[in-house]
């Protein structure tokens, strides 16, 4: 840290986590500091600020946040799936010594009782019925989390069973109980029941005339299990009453301003008095988009005049967040003798379970990806989403394209068998590429090399046979089983598989997607800094990291200071979607270089005099220094900037979208599509049905890696999501009852490192001229692939159909 | 919730007889979990820790005498030889830190169907010294698990130790889990060759309403192995009586559908493992025999 030249230090600092200014919580964020060794810039492998601190368990996560005189909230939440509530008692709870606050819907302060995320029909407290098991009911505020929990526990809630509607024929039937009665929303005036959320088709082409030319047909139906995101730190926040009447909540979030935007009319606050800060998240993939306890934290701070601070539990958590939609998925797939796909035809129905969520984007997603990165020119494609009393559903890593892939991928798999052909060859053969034209009528118009990516991951080199054999015997830890002991070699059966996929990255259907960026150059300590104040929330995808890296390459800086993400900058749209270094990092890269004119201009103000190139020639900012093209130093940025600081804010936007026409699907809906492909290698114990994958080689696009290191742990990271949900993540919800049976990760299971398999990443960097330094979203498309290359090696290997996920040892021993 | 700590394991007894509903805590890698579910409010907590005669085990003549508290780490690191069995069911207890935290006096205080310890201490034949202010007694593992989540302790009793029979020939265990570490048994199956008795003893978790013996099996096997003359000359087991023992370890079990897996399938893990443990174990006797003239 002695010359600008040599780069600041490698080591991230964060400051001390003590007691912050007046007001400010423990565990509140602060900034963060970055420097980086030689230039740190855009494609390199700088390392994550928060990365040592999260490995020793200092980082402070959103639980870990604390304020003197905080109270504890507690929510109650409903014991069944559907049922009037009768009547409800609170006195016993704010009878009991400690309890400073119990609320129900009653209780509520404004007319607007109702957020959602595209839809305002969730309740915030349950208002005269409950539709889901664990729909929050009561809230309570108390001087210690067990009193509250004490508390809510003598809320006597008298409830009224209602029947339940649970799948597409209870939803459907004649009879069927409406779960929401009275819709108004804009999806209402177009679906056919009342218990369908959205409803969309895609028709291109002539499906009947294609059929025709098809030499062989396919049928298939398929079921994909819920899956949970599983996140890290479960939901928690610390909400802190304001002197002005506001509140200000420090939250683990993926998006402060949809928050802000669903909590201020109910608690009747104009946006200005709910301040936001974005405390430490441990994960999201997707189940942190819709809000959680925001609003009940919030309420009672308010109500009481103290900071409040909710923490759910594991157990909470899987009631306390939205689930990825499991699917029934009918396929139907022609191709002519010589491997050309003819038509494919599908009808994808998500469960939504009790409220909306994000299901209407969800629907467009399944539908327009619903053909996969293929060449079609005839389908029909239909996916609408059901309200049921099952767990709400909505955002998870891969968004509708995950189930989609699940079933046209084990088609595909079909349809080659049945043509004689290789699975990997008959994808190639129809593989799309730039310029092909999706079943929206949208025409590709970025690398897409999907038959190149088949080509890589199957050329990669195949994991030995037999690895568990030692001259000590069996190694039971690379075997099915592992440390469990249930085989030493019997019954094990190698099998491989392929699959590919296609997702869109950023928001789709017009959304106006975009995201601000608000960056600062001054010298501090005797040396140029920059700091980059945006509102993105970092949930582990690396955007504190990335930020930098932009900002030293655009800057030519080593020092950056990432800004707490917060409210009083302007919104950086959700963190999810693939989209954050694509979009907040456009942003970032843009305002960036605002300041580097501003920064130019004032250089020409103060030096222009003394050099001819400060007014002729193109100029760079390298090394903490002004520099001509042609690598001569002007001057130092430290001399150009003296006590001035510098300081440009960008609104930036990637191009825009259209929704899908509601009967024909045609659109230009999306921003950009992502494609990864898998080669899975398993050993399958075929006597016992336990699975081991050994291998989930990935081949991905990603247009650029900003920092290869991140993008290699998002593609793995994707790759194990999408293996849990192949071999074992399921919640199951009981069909007669709504009810879920295994809310904890005693009996949700997820892979451990003994379930991971080597992960070898082929990363091809094809650039996309229409987005930032060419990057592509990275972090889902691994997820998409993964599971029905999982999915194909277990059939490889079994010989079995296997047409639902995740497989059970149940389905591999026939003993269902 | 009051908190006990008794300093000696007689004021343990002692205030187990005053408050026969404390519930004792070791490890507390069950009770915990109960309370921090709220599945459970015991009126007392009883913390045996400072109670180091717990952790302790002595091996025997003929059995190890194993401390209630003796952590599952400890018996995969010193007991593999004495307790072959017990030490591969500790190495498939949750994770390393669990492992070194619990201990079998709290599988068997449980009495949970999944407990992992059960199989094993089923097919290795134990005895759990239990003790109150009245007096210590032995019971039979046979006789010790009475009902779902019931065992055979009185309420004023406490377990001190378990006493294990020494391995005298090779012992396996096996439990099925739908991920490769950190699994609650969906079932699990335990055996042990006794070829000092000429018997063969089984013990079979998560496949009933308690861990349970398959006798008919046994009494099957050992007399096919007698009348085959096969602990003499170690022959393999014949496929046809290999088959038949797995299908009467599938028939003792008496399990349900729940949501780590259903009966049908239960039953059918149960006989692959069983087939699988005996034809290790045996190949493993055979092995020892004729490079140790058949004394193990």
């Amino acid at each position: 840290m002695t010359e600008h030249s040599s780069g600041p230090s490698r080591t991230p600092t964060r400051a001390a986590t003590g007691p912050g200014p007046a007001g400010t919580p423990l565990g509140a964020p602060s900034t963060l500091t970055q420097g980086a060794p030689a230039s740190g810039g855009i494609g390199e492998s700088t390392l994550r600020p928060d990365g040592t601190l999260k490995v020793t368990g200092e980082f402070a996560y959103s639980s870990d946040l604390w304020h003197e005189d905080m109270l504890w909230g507690q929510i109650l939440r409903s014991t069944v799936a559907h049922a009037e509530i009768v009547s409800i008692d609170t006195s016993e709870a704010l009878a009991l010594p400690g309890v400073h606050a119990v609320l129900t819907y009653d209780d509520l302060p404004t007319g607007t009782r109702h957020y959602g995320l595209e839809i305002q029909d969730t309740p915030v407290l349950a208002h005269g019925k409950v539709r889901h098991h664990g729909e929050p009911v009561a809230v309570v505020a108390a001087d210690h989390p067990e009193t509250a929990r004490r508390a809510a526990a003598k809320i006597r809630v008298e409830y009224r069973d209602l029947p339940v509607v649970t799948d597409e024929a209870s939803a459907l039937a004649p009879d069927a109980p409406l779960v929401h009665e009275d819709r108004d929303d804009d999806h209402s005036r177009h679906v056919a029941h009342p218990n369908i959320v959205h409803r969309q088709p895609i028709v291109r082409g002539d499906v009947a005339r294609a059929r025709e030319r098809a030499d062989i047909v396919v049928e298939g139906e398929y079921t994909f299990g819920m899956q949970d995101q599983a996140f890290l730190g479960p939901e928690s926040g610390l909400a802190v009453p304001e002197e002005d009447g506001g509140v200000h909540l420090y939250i683990a979030t993926q998006w402060l301003h949809s928050d802000r935007r669903q909590m201020a009319p109910v608690l009747g606050l104009p946006e200005d008095k709910v301040r936001m800060t974005l405390a430490g998240v441990g994960g999201a993939f997707g189940g942190r988009e819709d809000l959680s306890m925001q609003i009940h934290a919030c309420l009672l701070a308010l109500r009481t005049g103290r900071p409040v601070k909710i923490v759910y539990n594991r157990f909470e958590s899987f009631f306390g967040h939205v689930h990825r939609h499991p699917a029934k998925l009918s396929y139907e797939h022609g191709a002519t003798r010589d491997g050309k796909l003819t038509h494919v035809t599908c009808r994808i129905v998500l469960d939504g379970g009790a409220y909306a969520s994000a299901s209407p984007a969800v629907v467009g997603n399944a539908s327009s990806l619903g053909v996969g990165p293929y060449v079609v020119d005839d389908v029909e494609i239909e996916a609408l989403a059901l309200y049921t009393n099952n767990p709400p559903c909505g955002a998870m890593r891969g968004f509708g394209a995950v189930q989609a892939c699940f079933a046209y991928e084990a088609q595909m798999d079909k349809l080659a068998e049945r043509l004689g052909m290789d699975p990997v060859e008959f994808r190639r053969l129809n593989a799309m590429e730039r310029g092909t034209v999706m079943p929206t009528g949208q025409v590709v118009d970025s690398p897409a090399p999907v038959a190149e990516l088949l080509r890589r991951v199957k050329a990669m080199p195949m994991p030995p046979e037999r690895q568990w054999e030692s001259s000590e015997g069996a190694d039971v830890r690379q075997l099915p089983g592992g440390l469990s002991n249930t085989t030493h070699g019997e019954g094990v059966v190698r099998g491989v598989g392929y699959a590919v996929g296609i997702k869109n990255v950023g928001f789709s259907e017009g959304f106006d997607d975009y995201s601000t960026a608000r960056v600062r150059m001054e010298v501090a300590g005797g040396r140029p800094v920059a700091t980059v104040h945006t509102a993105m929330a970092e949930v582990g995808q690396g955007g504190v990291t990335v930020h930098a890296q932009i900002a030293r390459t655009e800057l030519g800086i080593g020092q950056v200071t990432i800004h707490p993400a917060d409210t009083r900058v302007g919104s950086a749209g959700s963190t999810s979607a693939s989209r954050q270094t694509y979009v907040t990092g456009g942003a970032v890269r843009n305002a960036c270089r605002l300041v580097r004119e501003q920064v130019l201009e004032l250089g020409r103000r103060r030096f222009g005099s003394y050099h001819p190139a400060w007014a002729t020639a193109e100029l760079l900012l390298e090394g903490g220094k002004v520099v001509t093209d042609g690598g001569e130093v002007l001057a130092d940025l430290v001399d150009v900037l003296g006590d001035e600081a510098v300081e440009a804010e960008e609104e930036w936007r990637h191009r825009p979208t259209e929704p899908f026409d509601p009967h024909t699907g045609q659109g230009n809906g999306h921003v950009q599509y992502t494609f990864a492909a898998h080669r899975a290698v398993v050993e399958v114990d075929t006597g016992l049905g336990l699975v081991k994958v050994i291998e989930l080689a990935c081949a991905q696009d990603v247009g650029k890696a900003l920092n290869p290191l991140s993008v290699i742990g998002q593609i793995q990271g994707g790759t194990v999501q999408g293996l849990g949900v192949a071999v074992m993540e399921e919640i199951v919800v009981d069909p007669r009852t709504a009810k879920v049976r295994n809310p904890s990760f005693t009996d949700y299971l997820i892979p451990t490192i003994l379930d991971t398999p080597d992960i070898p990443v082929d990363m091809l960097e094809l650039a996309d001229d229409h987005a930032p330094y060419g990057l592509r979203g990275v972090g889902e498309a691994p997820t998409l692939s993964s599971t029905p290359a999982v999915l194909a090696a277990v059939r490889d290997a079994t010989g079995l159909e296997l047409n639902r996920t995740p497989v059970r040892p149940e389905h591999l021993t026939g003993t269902g | 919730m009051d908190f006990l700590r008794p300093a000696s394991w007689q004021e343990a007894l002692a205030a187990k007889a005053e408050h026969p509903t404390a519930v004792p805590i070791a490890g507390g890698t069950d009770v915990m979990v109960e309370i921090n579910f709220d599945h459970r409010r015991p009126e007392y907590l009883m913390d045996l820790n400072r109670i180091a005669d717990l952790t302790e085990w002595e091996v025997g003549e003929d059995t190890v005498r194993l401390g209630a508290s003796v952590p599952y780490t400890r018996i995969m690191e010193h007991l593999r030889a004495e307790l072959p069995g017990l030490a591969l069911a500790s190495h498939t207890v949750a994770s390393p830190q669990i492992r070194n935290r619990g201990g079998v006096g709290g599988n068997l205080g449980t009495a949970s169907p999944a407990g992992d310890a059960h199989p094993a201490l089923l097919a290795a034949g134990a005895e759990i010294e239990a003790e109150s202010v009245r007096g210590s007694r032995r019971i039979p593992i046979d006789a010790f698990y009475t009902g779902v989540k019931r065992n055979a302790l009185a309420p004023d009793e406490l377990i001190r130790a378990v006493h294990i029979k020494k391995a005298d020939g090779p012992q396996q265990f096996s439990k099925v889990g739908t991920r490769n570490a950190m699994v609650i048994a969906v079932c699990a199956f335990g055996l042990a060759l006794h070829p000092g008795t000429r018997t063969v003893r089984t013990g079979i978790g998560s496949a009933a309403p308690t861990p349970v013996r398959a006798t008919t099996a046994e009494e099957f096997l050992n007399a096919a192995l007698d009348e085959g003359g096969l602990w003499d000359n170690g022959k393999i087991v014949p496929p046809s009586v290999a088959k038949r023992f797995a299908d009467l370890c599938s028939a003792a079990c008496n399990p349900i559908d729940d949501v780590r897996g259903t009966a049908s399938y239960r039953r059918h893990a149960v006989g692959v493992m069983a087939r699988r443990t005996l034809t290790w174990t045996w190949e493993s006797y055979r092995g020892t025999r004729r490079t140790t003239e058949g004394v193990a």
